[in-house]
């Protein structure tokens, strides 16, 4: 469960190297490689980043970070040429709220982290400007950023979020419509800040989205992030996030729903640097039908400055059919003796067949206690999104999702 | 009048070793209004007749018939027996993440009735019932048996049975893990149910306390998957006193 990583200066030359340690190995075995010999074990913290996707050797789909990804179905993405113009995209007004497009010279650019694959990398090579969404003010807010409109031809963007100090809002980024996008989105939490964002996944059925998530947190600040991928053939969204500073909190939800032949995965990285900090991750998944994949991998990595860290992951998978695929792997590293908790959960069940039948033995036919179980099982991510109307709308799409499936 | 009424089953389940033999030839009829008690050692199958009777897929019934009114109930879904007026108070109550009691049992008065409750009064039997099981207002809105104690789980499934109204109740072992005060509210709610609709029971039991609450017409011992002897209340005392094992011996003579 938990390793006491070897570091070593070598990991972290800036070769491109395929030769990362596989998720399971990660921290804990030493992984060779016939071009570049032996690899020692890498903690998450040393992996190479670069914004130049040429930095990055070809895909090869082997590299940890792609290893259960179907790469060759994206190669424009990860290799090809991106349209990095601005696009179109609605926003919901709020005071103390700003969207606006901005240079690559603004200074926040690169701050929350940087590239760790070649896809992100691509992204930033190319993106033209960045949208900049910048939270002031005290009083709470929410603002509603939709895309709908970014088309079917590859395309790269990059999306800042600043919650300056004391601030406290929830933005909610919608996604629908087609889309083959490379993007990296950036949020950056000033001291104290109270910041939710919500990234909604709702393309259409031959999408392809891969996003990277980098999130800083100053001092007292806290963000919640959630994750809801429901359509899409491949959505990837890769969270991670830097608590940086002393006392700083992060919950991590995500709640997806894999159909037939979708593949829905999240690399989620919470990163322990300063001390008395805190971390929850929850993500939650149903899959029903042939060919529906979910990944979900869960990184924690207790630095040794994080002393006083409080953190616990879990993932659990519902199955609801046969045909289908979860891998879902924890990893915790921890670099400091002078924690206060942590730990990891992960669970993969096909539906219960007791509790199905202690609701049909109450009345309710298969088909809806099946409805009230997978709600059920979701609705504990649901309920904490917090955003009322878009937990209603969920709640609403869920439905939709089990439905389609019924029509089978 | 409302029959219940099992006929010669036989009923087995898969396990490791195969193909076990549990209930060897139950016969057994309940009239509307009528309390039966069943009593039996661990292990003797009193779970699987009433799992059978509720249709549990584990169960397989090699032989024999359960008739409701002379319907066929062993050719009825779990769902159907249920709105044919079936119902059980499982022994393990399970646990369901994320469906609140209130939604579960609106789903469940919905689905029996064929049409929604009206709300009003619906709300109002809800929180009535659940006041007289002395089951705070906050489970209403906690989900289903997660974290419930044993006996609050139990309220749970007596609260269900109120609300739900079946012609038959199967209690399997209803009173074990409650203390003597819940065990007197949970009986009055089965007292209550019965008054109210005429409900038949067959209340499964190791102990005659419950008994003190609940007077049965009739008290059937059971063991090794048959009824081997019944009667009046009285048995219930004299198995008290003597315990199962004259019946163990005539068992393993057979
Ligand atoms: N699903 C099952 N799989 C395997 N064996 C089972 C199963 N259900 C019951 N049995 C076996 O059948 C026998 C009868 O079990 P049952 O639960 O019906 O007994 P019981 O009379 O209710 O006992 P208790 O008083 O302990 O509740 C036992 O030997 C039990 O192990
Ligand atoms: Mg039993």
């Amino acid at each position: 469960m938990s390793a006491a990583s070897a570091r070593t200066q070598a990991s972290t030359k800036p070769a491109p190297s395929p030769a990362l340690p596989t998720a399971e190995q990660h921290g804990i075995k030493e992984h060779s490689d016939g071009r570049f010999g032996y690899v020692p074990v890498q903690t998450r913290s040393a992996r190479f980043k670069s914004v130049n996707a040429a930095d990055f050797a070809a895909v090869t789909g082997r590299e940890a970070v792609w290893k259960y990804s179907p790469v060759a179905r994206f190669t424009d993405l990860t290799a090809g040429e991106l349209d990095g113009s601005t696009y179109e995209y609605t926003v919901t007004d709020a005071p103390g709220v700003t969207v606006d497009w901005v240079g690559r010279d603004d200074a926040r650019i690169g701050t929350a982290g940087l590239p760790e694959e070649r896809a992100s990398a691509n992204a930033w090579t190319t993106f033209e400007r960045a949208l900049a969404i910048t939270v002031t003010g005290e009083d709470e807010k929410e603002i509603t950023l939709s895309r709908a409109n970014l088309g079917s031809a590859p395309r790269a963007a990059h999306t800042i979020i600043e919650a300056r100090p004391f601030s406290h809002a929830t933005v909610i980024l919608q996604n629908n419509g087609d889309a083959r996008l490379s993007e990296n989105v950036e949020i950056i939490l000033g001291d104290s800040a109270n910041l939710t964002v919500i990234t909604v996944q709702e393309w259409n059925a031959d999408a392809v989205q891969l996003a990277s998530h980098f999130a800083t947190i100053g001092r007292d600040a806290r963000l919640k992030h959630i994750v809801v991928s429901l359509g899409g053939s491949i959505v990837r969204v890769n969270p991670a996030v830097h608590l940086a500073g002393p006392g700083s909190d992060t919950e991590l939800l995500g709640l997806y729903f894999a159909d037939a032949g979708q593949h829905l995965e999240q690399q989620v990285y919470v990163d322990h640097i300063a001390p008395h900090t805190r971390s929850r991750v929850t993500y939650k998944g149903a899959l029903q039908g042939a060919g529906a994949r979910t990944v979900w991998i869960g990184d924690v990595l207790i630095g040794p400055g994080a002393s006083g860290t409080d953190s616990y992951e879990q993932n659990r998978n519902l199955v609801l059919s046969e045909g289908t695929r979860a891998d879902s792997v924890p990893n915790l590293e921890i670099e400091t003796g002078d924690i206060l908790g942590a730990g990891h959960a992960s669970a993969t069940g096909r539906f219960d067949d007791e509790q199905l039948f202690y609701l049909q033995s109450r009345g309710i036919t298969e088909d809806e206690a099946r409805r009230l179980v997978v709600r059920g099982f979701l609705s504990e991510v649901v309920q904490k999104i917090g955003s009322r109307p878009l937990e209603d709308r969920l709640h609403a799409a869920i439905e939709a999702e089990l439905a389609v499936t019924e029509v089978r | 009048m409302s029959v219940l009424e099992i006929k010669d089953l036989h009923v087995s389940v898969e396990t490791d070793q195969g193909t076990t033999q549990i209930l060897r030839g139950v016969n057994l009829t309940i009239n509307e209004g009528e309390i039966h008690a069943i009593m039996g050692p661990n292990g003797s199958g009193k779970s699987t007749l009433a799992y059978t009777i509720a249709g549990h897929p584990k169960y397989h019934v090699e032989s024999g018939t359960i008739q409701l009114d002379g319907e066929d109930v062993l050719a009825m879904t779990v769902d159907a027996r249920a709105r044919a007026g079936l119902f059980l108070a499982m022994q393990y109550p399970v646990e369901i993440p994320g469906v609140s009691v209130t939604n579960f049992l609106r789903t469940a008065k919905t689905a029996i009735d064929g049409t929604a409750p009206p709300i009003r009064t619906w709300i109002k039997d809800v929180r009535e019932s659940m006041t007289r099981l002395r089951m705070d207002k906050s489970f209403a809105e906690r989900n289903v048996n997660e974290g419930f104690s044993g006996g609050e789980k139990k309220r749970n499934e007596i609260l269900q049975l109120e609300l739900l109204k079946p012609k038959f109740a199967v209690l399997d072992e209803t009173d074990s893990g409650l203390d003597v005060d819940a065990l007197k509210i949970v009986s009055e709610g089965v007292n209550r149910a019965k008054e109210n609709t005429g409900l038949g029971i067959l209340l499964i039991t190791h102990y005659t306390r419950i008994l003190r609450y609940i007077k049965p017409d009739f008290v059937h011992v059971f063991v090794n998957g048959r009824i081997a002897e019944q009667g009046g209340p009285e048995l219930a005392d004299r198995l008290e006193d003597e315990g199962y094992d004259r019946y163990l011996a005539e068992s393993n003579v057979n």
